[in-house]
């Protein structure tokens, strides 16, 4: 037991070590995670390679998570300025499992979405983003490395989301 | 554990060892500290150490291709109503693993999902305590585009005691494939019809300890499953369906006889712009599944059975007579359909209005003891068909909730909600008696103040039914028995909840729940106390991106807390919770 934690932390000792050496340089830059999820459909989709242009906005969310489904259809109303003016894309990530999925495409084309819907209903994808609670989003550079999140959704966040996406597209 | 120790450092060094920038160190932390008074108004006891602490921290780590992973959890001791096997600080998970496009290996801990997770799943719900990870190996292939191969060997993750992980007796072997035959076939790929088929065998090993029985050592559990999607025009439907059978399993849940059991699930899901069907039916007979067959309630699940009715989120539907699956048998159905009228239309006004209805129900299957013969050795007590349903009724629930945004800064949704359930079967609560039928209705008011600012307020009511209860009275050597008609349970409920917003860092809100109990048999009457009790809990939050401090003070009554159909019992308490998130 002690062997291991010893271990860890000298692992841990490791990489910071390199990240300090590279100054920043991206040695240790918080990468999106790469896990094989599926689309409503059944395709298959690698996180690591979502196969977007510009900036990518992933947020997660449930059927039965009020303020997810709030931010979400906050969104969707400025969805097509958003696009227009910074190319983002974004990535509607279901946390639903088995009981509520189902109702997924039910609710995103009930509501009318244009968002790529990914499912993740063994929360695979929510442990490897370190995600606690839903709704939590995440903002993503073309180079897939993290450069925003935000872990609650109150109405203004949106508009929070969106100075940093202009930000990522003006320099 | 020298084995695992061997692993990391093997890790640590691959990881020093590369030169390239592809090193990514997450995680996320959790903690949460309750302080608690005593309250015997509300049954709230304060535990003899008073102050409690629940902490866990993931750290995953990638190089290339590499990947290394633990979860440090502590539980100082654990905060209230979290299961009673949870004490110590130590590694509750960790493994590390190799993957590529082509395979993908862990050793250590893992979790996993075949199919629709009725033949295994292997998942984590910390907020519920819920963790039924396997510690062994697992290998996934992807031979060809829309073809993956998975085999898993592994004991399962019974508790957490004294810092170290308890395993399952017994170990549990799966192996399951899938091929998506559009991705497979390069001349389907942009076909409008959608294919995916898949099947499943799950074994598990326990040695018969029993002398008085003959316990099968290895049982089975294996099936198919196809999913069929079709896009038309402007429209898409989709069709999915999945079989498990069980072999004979005796245990102690189901009483150790000899039947063979049974779980099928089907989804049926029609979907245009601006309107969503779901229509679900599944069966479930003597399913219950466990790598320890002498184990109960959430312990040892290898298997997932999806209840099959909405996940609630207003509190007073939510958490007071929540249904879950009930393993050993069940006939449910379930619909639903989400209709958005059209902007500018009559009915959609400005913004567009959403409609939303659902049902689902519940029955007992039918038990056929005709042709059986009690006195037989082959221990199978009765017969029973797919989608045989007697008349006895688990659950019922018909809801349903409009929408709509009356300007930039105001909207509403009005709900209601029409639930029974059986609480002699299905049992939530101690004071219920038999089928308890509850009315709800809950208007929330969303109303944006400018840029940053919001309100949002709900307001909430319930009406339970009446029942006949009887009361026995001793004066003397006197026993007289009345008998009244009085309110289910605990009677009824008022909930107001405001929530005060301001973008992107702070929320507060308040919240009065109010018993309103009226005449009720309950704690209220037993000491002696007439009229109602109000649940005050005060809120405050700060957010700063992926951290968030929160602190609440007040009581909290006592209920069910479940996410996904899955639910653990919380006491009532009266005191302090400070929690922190944070994502790295």
């Amino acid at each position: 037991m002690k062997k291991v934690t010893l271990l860890f932390v000298g692992m841990m000792f490791a990489t910071t070590t390199m990240a300090q050496e590279s100054h920043g340089s991206g040695l240790l830059d918080k990468k999106v995670a790469s896990v094989e999820l599926k689309d409503m459909n059944g395709n298959g989709v690698n996180t690591a390679d979502l196969g977007f242009d510009g900036p990518v906005v992933i947020s997660f969310w449930a059927t039965w998570c009020s303020p997810c489904k709030r931010e979400l259809n906050t969104i969707h109303d400025e969805y097509i300025d958003w696009q227009d003016e910074t190319g983002v894309n974004l990535v509607a990530v279901s946390i639903d499992d088995e009981k509520t999925k189902n109702s997924v495409p039910m609710y995103v084309n009930g509501k009318g979405w244009e968002y790529l819907v990914l499912m993740d209903p063994n929360g695979d994808f929510k442990r490897a983003m370190g995600v606690n609670n839903v709704p939590h989003t995440f903002l993503l550079d073309k180079e897939g490395n993290i450069v925003y999140s935000h872990n609650n959704y109150a109405p203004g966040d949106e508009e929070t989301l969106y100075e940093e996406i202009l930000k990522l597209t003006k320099n | 554990m020298k084995n695992l120790a061997i692993c990391v450092c093997t890790a640590a060094i691959s990881l020093a060892g590369y030169g390239q920038n592809k090193a990514s160190i997450t995680g996320n932390v959790e903690s949460t500290f309750q302080y608690l008074n005593q309250d015997s108004l509300i049954g709230a006891d304060q535990p003899v150490e008073k102050g409690l602490l629940n902490t866990y921290m993931n750290v995953f780590a990638t190089y290339g291709n590499f990947k290394a992973g633990l979860r440090f959890e502590s539980y100082l001791p654990r905060i209230q109503g979290y299961p009673n096997r949870f004490d110590g600080t130590g590694l509750g998970m960790r493994y590390v693993g190799y993957a590529n496009d082509f395979v993908d290996v862990t050793i250590g801990s893992f979790y996993e999902q075949f199919g629709s997770g009725m033949s295994l799943r292997a998942y984590e719900d910390r907020a519920l305590g819920y963790d039924s990870m396997l510690d062994g190996a697992r290998l996934i292939i992807r031979p060809l585009k829309g073809v993956t191969v998975k085999g898993v060997y592994g004991y399962q993750r019974l508790s957490f005691q004294g810092g170290r992980i308890e395993h399952s007796d017994g170990i549990v072997r799966g192996f399951d494939g899938e091929v998506h035959i559009n991705s497979l076939f390069k001349k389907l790929q942009d076909k409008k019809l959608d294919v995916t088929i898949g099947g499943s065998f799950v074994s598990k090993f326990q040695t018969d300890d029993r002398e008085d029985l003959i316990l099968p050592q290895n049982v089975g559990a294996y099936g198919g499953r196809a999913k069929v999607s079709y896009q038309a025009k402007k429209s898409r439907f989709m069709l999915d369906g999945e079989y498990i059978l069980k072999e004979q399993d005796p245990s102690s849940d189901n009483g150790y006889i000899y039947n063979y059991g049974h779980a099928a699930l089907m989804n049926f899901g029609y979907t245009r712009k601006g309107l969503g069907i779901a229509l679900s039916a599944k069966s479930v007979d003597n399913m219950s599944y466990r790598s320890d067959r002498t184990k109960e309630l959430t312990d040892l699940l290898i298997n997932f059975l999806p209840a099959m009715n909405k996940t609630h989120t207003y509190n007073l539907v939510a958490s007071l007579y929540p249904y879950a699956t009930q393993p050993l048998g069940e006939v449910a159905y379930q619909a639903e359909v989400l209709y958005t009228a059209k902007r500018k239309t009559w009915l959609g006004g400005k913004y567009g209005t959403s409609f939303n209805v659902n049902f689902s129900t519940a029955y007992q299957p039918l038990k056929r003891t005709g042709n059986i013969n009690p006195l037989d050795s082959t221990g199978v007590t009765y017969e029973t068909r797919i989608f045989d349903q007697s008349d006895s009724l688990l659950w019922r629930d018909f809801n349903f909730n409009i929408y709509k945004k009356f300007s930039k800064s105001f909207n509403a949704r009005l709900s209601y909600f029409n639930i029974t359930l059986n609480n002699d079967v299905a049992k939530v609560t101690s004071d219920g008696k038999g089928l308890i039928t509850t009315n709800v209705g809950v208007l929330e008011l969303g109303y944006k103040i400018n840029k940053k600012h919001s309100l949002r307020m709900e307001l909430q009511g319930l009406l339970i039914n009446k029942v006949e209860k009887e009361f026995t009275e001793v004066i003397g050597t006197d026993t007289t028995t009345t008998k009244k008609t009085l309110w289910n349970d605990q009677g009824n409920w008022v909930t107001v909840l405001l929530e005060y917003n301001v973008s992107p860092h702070w929320f507060f809100s308040i919240m009065d729940q109010y018993n309103v109990k009226g005449s009720t048999q309950s704690v209220s009457e037993a000491s002696g106390r007439q009229g109602g009790v109000h649940y005050f809990y005060v809120s405050a939050g700060y957010i700063r991106e992926a951290t968030r401090i929160t602190v609440g003070y007040g009581r909290q009554r006592e209920g069910l807390f479940c996410v996904g159909g899955v639910c653990r019992f919380v006491p009532a308490s009266n005191g302090l919770t400070l929690s922190f998130t944070h994502s790295f």
